[in-house]
């Protein structure tokens, strides 16, 4: 497979098919882990971080998951194919834009993913669609006791597995949540979510992770503590806890707007559907935006005939590498917003 | 504890200075601390921690296992990978395992205040025994000879490197 094949379809986890995907798109779940014997990536020459390479992507690749896998060499990628696999969250924006031998493995269904000399030797990842954070560390358990049948990680009795980065030595996971909160966020309650996440030392971050604002209403959410606490308790603290209040705020905030202002919420939505139907330019930070109402207004049932599939898919399908790549050539802006402003119009009209 | 500002609320905050060498703590409660000015962080930023610890450093802090032999006046660094804490906080990235013994002490004290005050892992443990780091540091190194020696084709000293490595595996 290669990552040109993946344009035409959305990523499983990203299909609104999951327990409460209305409000949480989906799960992810990621362990850190670098091998001992080696320093870590900052550190290692270009021959040993091609021998970190070949090791890992050796092991990985032998494991069997129930999915075909494919391996990519990230440093031998195009500039968009690489942009590619940023959208689909299956490489960090940091992977695509390092320097050196480094690379993914993948599972057909972008279920599992791999990075192989990213900021630690080793980054697997989980992802799920909806609320299955537990689902999503199970998983992921059960890959990392098979990579540490045939690989020694770097593990101290104190401080655990040892990470590049201090944040995230210990456990080395990463739980977090992909969450739409349009409610909060048009009803100016959304500074609570943020004061509640820092309270409880969580980090809120957009939807593309790291360094990003959070557009179109979409938040992605995760623990920042990774030591001190076993794997099982962050993960129960955030699925079994936290998630589930925000989740509640939402919906109270969505039962307060149609109680009290359904005119208001009808319009907004309305408006959005009606500029997605008409545009003929439409940059990928508008669209996200206006799709975020329109998924309110499918969600709540205000509006007709309109799928959450097909939403969710313009939401993949829509951004500037997605376009490209299935046009086979780089676009300039210009292009791109037409491109984007055409598919939006024929998926949206034919409803 | 009570404030020690009002001496009427509970102290919810506490307070560590360090300045010119000198410790001094402070505990008062939410309201004294807004009326102070004071700004309370939960969570710290690493870059914001990674200075203080620099500057912790520069009023000549040295200690830990790594300096051994080395003078105090030299700046800490780590045997293995050469990886120094000045380095280390401008990149916040860490060059080999061993930096974990090498900056011991300033690294706890990093490793506590961003973890939410915790300093021992809880987690899951490999199903096999790890080696002992010891062993960790002398595949690096022998790794490292290997490298050199093959770069300036000394191979019967790389062909020795190699059944060393190999004893080792």
């Amino acid at each position: 497979m290669r990552p040109s094949d993946l344009s035409n379809h959305i990523s499983q986890w990203f299909d609104g098919s999951g327990p409460g995907a209305d409000i949480v798109i989906s799960s992810r779940v990621r362990l850190a882990r670098n091998l001992g014997g080696f320093e870590f990536c900052s550190c290692l020459s270009f021959a040993r971080k091609r021998e970190v390479l070949y090791k890992l992507k050796e092991i990985i690749l032998g494991l069997d998951l129930g999915q075909d896998l494919f391996f990519i060499d990230v440093d031998n990628s195009s500039s968009l194919e690489q942009d590619l696999l940023v959208e689909r969250h299956l490489i960090s924006r940091q992977h695509a834009q390092a320097k050196g031998p480094r690379g993914a493995v993948i599972a057909c269904n972008e279920s599992f993913t791999a990075m192989i000399n990213e900021e630690d030797h080793l980054r697997i990842q989980v992802f799920k669609t909806g609320l299955q954070i537990k689902e999503c560390w199970e998983k992921i358990n059960r890959i990392d006791d098979l990579i540490e049948q045939q690989a020694e990680y770097a593990f101290d009795p104190e401080y655990g597995y040892l990470t590049a980065c201090p944040t995230n030595v210990g456990t080395g996971i990463r739980v977090s949540v992909m969450l739409h909160l349009p409610a909060l966020k048009m009803t100016g309650q959304i500074e609570k979510f943020y004061n509640a996440a820092k309270d409880t030392d969580l980090a809120v971050r957009g939807l593309f992770g790291e360094g990003t604002d959070a557009v179109g209403d979409f938040f992605q959410l995760s623990n920042q503590v990774t030591l001190g606490f076993s794997e099982q308790q962050i993960v129960e603290e955030f699925a079994g806890f936290i998630v589930p209040k925000i989740v509640e705020y939402e919906i109270m905030a969505r039962e307060k707007l149609l109680k009290a202002r359904p005119d208001m919420l009808d319009d907004k939505v309305q408006r959005a559907l009606g500029v997605l139907r008409s545009a003929r330019l439409i940059s990928s930070q508008e669209a996200l935006f206006l799709l975020s109402h329109v998924r309110m207004g499918v969600n709540l049932k205000r509006l007709e005939g309109i799928s959450m599939a097909t939403i969710n898919e313009l939401f993949m399908l829509t951004q500037p590498a997605h376009l490209q790549m299935r046009q086979g050539q780089e676009l300039d802006p210009d292009r791109r917003d037409a491109m984007r402003a055409q598919m939006i119009r024929s998926r949206l009209c034919q409803n | 504890m009570l404030c020690q500002s009002c001496k009427e609320r509970t102290a919810t905050i506490h307070l560590t200075e360090i300045s010119g060498g000198q410790r001094s703590e402070m505990h008062i409660c939410e309201q004294c601390a807004q009326e102070q000015g004071i700004v309370v962080k939960n969570q710290i930023p690493i870059n914001e921690l990674l200075s203080t610890l620099l500057s912790a450093q520069a009023e000549g802090q040295t200690g830990g296992a790594g300096t051994a032999g080395i003078d105090p006046s030299e700046e800490l660094s780590c045997p293995v990978c050469g990886m120094t804490l000045k380095k280390f906080s401008k990149t916040r990235l860490l060059g080999c395992p061993n930096d974990y013994i090498a900056f011991d002490e300033p690294l706890r004290s990093l490793i506590e205040r961003s973890q939410g005050g915790h300093s021992r892992h809880c987690g899951k443990t490999p199903s096999r025994a790890p080696s002992a780091m010891k062993n960790h540091m002398e595949m690096m190194n022998l790794r490292r000879q290997l490298e050199e020696a093959v770069k300036a084709e000394d191979y019967e000293t790389a062909a020795r490197i190699r059944d060393q490595m190999q004893q080792k595996l």
